[in-house]
C-alpha cells in the first residue's frame, strides 16, 4: 500500500517495497546488455539537433531504470527523485557536450550516479567513504554454508522476491552497495565504474568480491533448503 | 590452491577474468572440495538474479513531476 506524504511540499510517495523484479528465468550471466537499442543514437543525434521530442523519447525509455539506480545508491526516496531529475535535465543540458565515444545511456548512468552519491555523502557524511582500505582476507571465507537446492529463486512468487532482494541490498553497506549495483546491476565495466566512483580498479575489484559474497551470504537466509516460501 | 585462494578469486572466476593456469587450478580444487563449489555457484547465482532484475514501473508521481521539471526546463531552452 502506498502512502502519501509532504516533503518540501511536495505530495510524495513512500517508497514501495522494492525496486527490483526479478525475471523467473535467470539468463546465462553476462550477456551484452539490451538496454540501448539500435534506434538510440539516432535519437541522441535528434536531441542534440533540437528536437525534444527525441530526448523525450530518452527519457521515458530510460526513467525507470535511472530511476532504480538512484533508489539503488541512495535508497532514499527523496534523494533518488532529485537524483534521477537532476540526472535528465543536467544531461540535457550537457547534451551537445556527449561524444558519443560510449552509449548514451552509460553516459547517463555516470551521471546519475554521480547526483545519487553526491546525496549519499551529504546524508551519510560519516557512514560512507570509498577511500578507506578494505579489511584483509579474514572476513572473506563464509560462515554460512547451507544447499539451496535447485533455482531456489522460483519458490518465491515475484513480489516477495522482488521484496528480498529490495530487503538484502538495503541491508548492504553504502560502499560496498554502490559497487554492485554499478557492476552487477547497471553492467557497467570495472573500468566505468572506476571511473564514475574515482577509485582504482583494483579497489573496485575488492569491493565487488566482499560485495558479492555478503549478499550471498544475506541471500543464504531466504534460498536455503527447508525454508518455507 | 586452497579454500582461502578460491575464496579471493571468486569474482574474477565468475566474470571469466582469470588467466588460464589460475582458472585450471580453481576448477581442479572445485572437483574434490563441495564447499567451495557451493560457494561459487551460489555467488553465480546472486550476481545472476540481480543482473536479471528489472526495474518496476516509475510511479506515476515521480514520472509526473520529472516530465513537468523536463518541460520546463524544455521551455526554458525553446523561449
Amino acid at each position: 500500500m502506498l502512502c502519501a506524504t509532504f516533503i518540501d511540499g511536495k505530495a510524495r510517495m513512500q517508497p514501495p517495497v522494492g525496486l527490483l523484479r526479478p525475471l523467473n528465468a535467470p539468463n546465462p550471466h553476462r550477456l551484452p546488455s539490451t538496454v540501448a537499442r539500435d534506434d538510440e543514437h539516432l535519437l541522441v543525434a535528434a536531441a542534440k539537433r533540437g528536437d525534444t521530442g527525441a530526448f523525450e523519447e530518452l527519457v521515458h525509455r530510460y526513467e525507470a531504470k535511472i530511476f532504480r539506480l538512484t533508489m539503488n545508491i541512495t535508497r532514499n526516496r527523496e534523494d533518488a527523485e532529485d537524483a534521477m531529475q537532476d540526472a535528465f535535465l543536467k544531461s540535457y543540458a550537457h547534451l551537445k557536450d556527449f561524444q558519443e565515444d560510449s552509449r548514451f545511456y552509460t553516459w547517463l548512468v555516470r551521471i546519475a550516479a554521480n547526483e545519487a552519491l553526491m546525496r549519499l555523502r551529504k546524508r551519510r557524511p560519516n557512514q560512507f567513504s570509498l577511500d578507506e582500505p578494505v579489511e584483509g582476507d579474514e572476513d572473506l571465507m563464509p560462515r554460512e554454508l547451507e544447499d539451496w537446492g535447485p533455482s531456489p529463486e522460483q519458490r518465491f512468487a515475484q513480489t516477495e522476491m522482488h521484496e528480498i532482494l529490495s530487503e538484502v541490498i538495503d541491508k548492504l553497506e553504502p560502499d560496498f552497495r554502490v559497487i554492485f549495483v554499478l557492476r552487477d546491476v547497471e553492467e557497467l565495466s570495472t573500468e566505468e565504474t572506476a571511473k564514475v566512483l574515482g577509485i582504482s580498479v583494483p579497489a573496485v575489484k575488492s569491493r565487488l568480491l566482499r560485495a558479492r559474497l555478503k549478499l550471498r551470504e544475506k541471500l543464504n537466509r531466504y534460498f536455503r533448503q527447508g525454508v518455507a516460501n | 590452491m586452497n579454500c582461502k585462494s578460491v575464496i579471493r578469486e571468486i569474482s574474477d572466476y565468475i566474470d571469466g577474468d582469470l588467466d588460464l593456469s589460475v582458472r585450471q587450478e580453481l576448477e581442479r580444487h572445485l572437483e574434490h572440495c563441495a564447499e567451495c563449489k557451493m560457494v561459487v555457484d551460489q555467488t553465480r547465482l546472486t550476481v545472476d538474479i540481480f543482473c536479471d532484475s528489472r526495474p518496476i514501473e516509475l510511479p506515476e508521481d515521480v514520472k509526473s513531476r520529472l516530465h513537468d521539471a523536463l518541460h520546463r526546463k524544455l521551455q526554458e531552452k525553446s523561449n
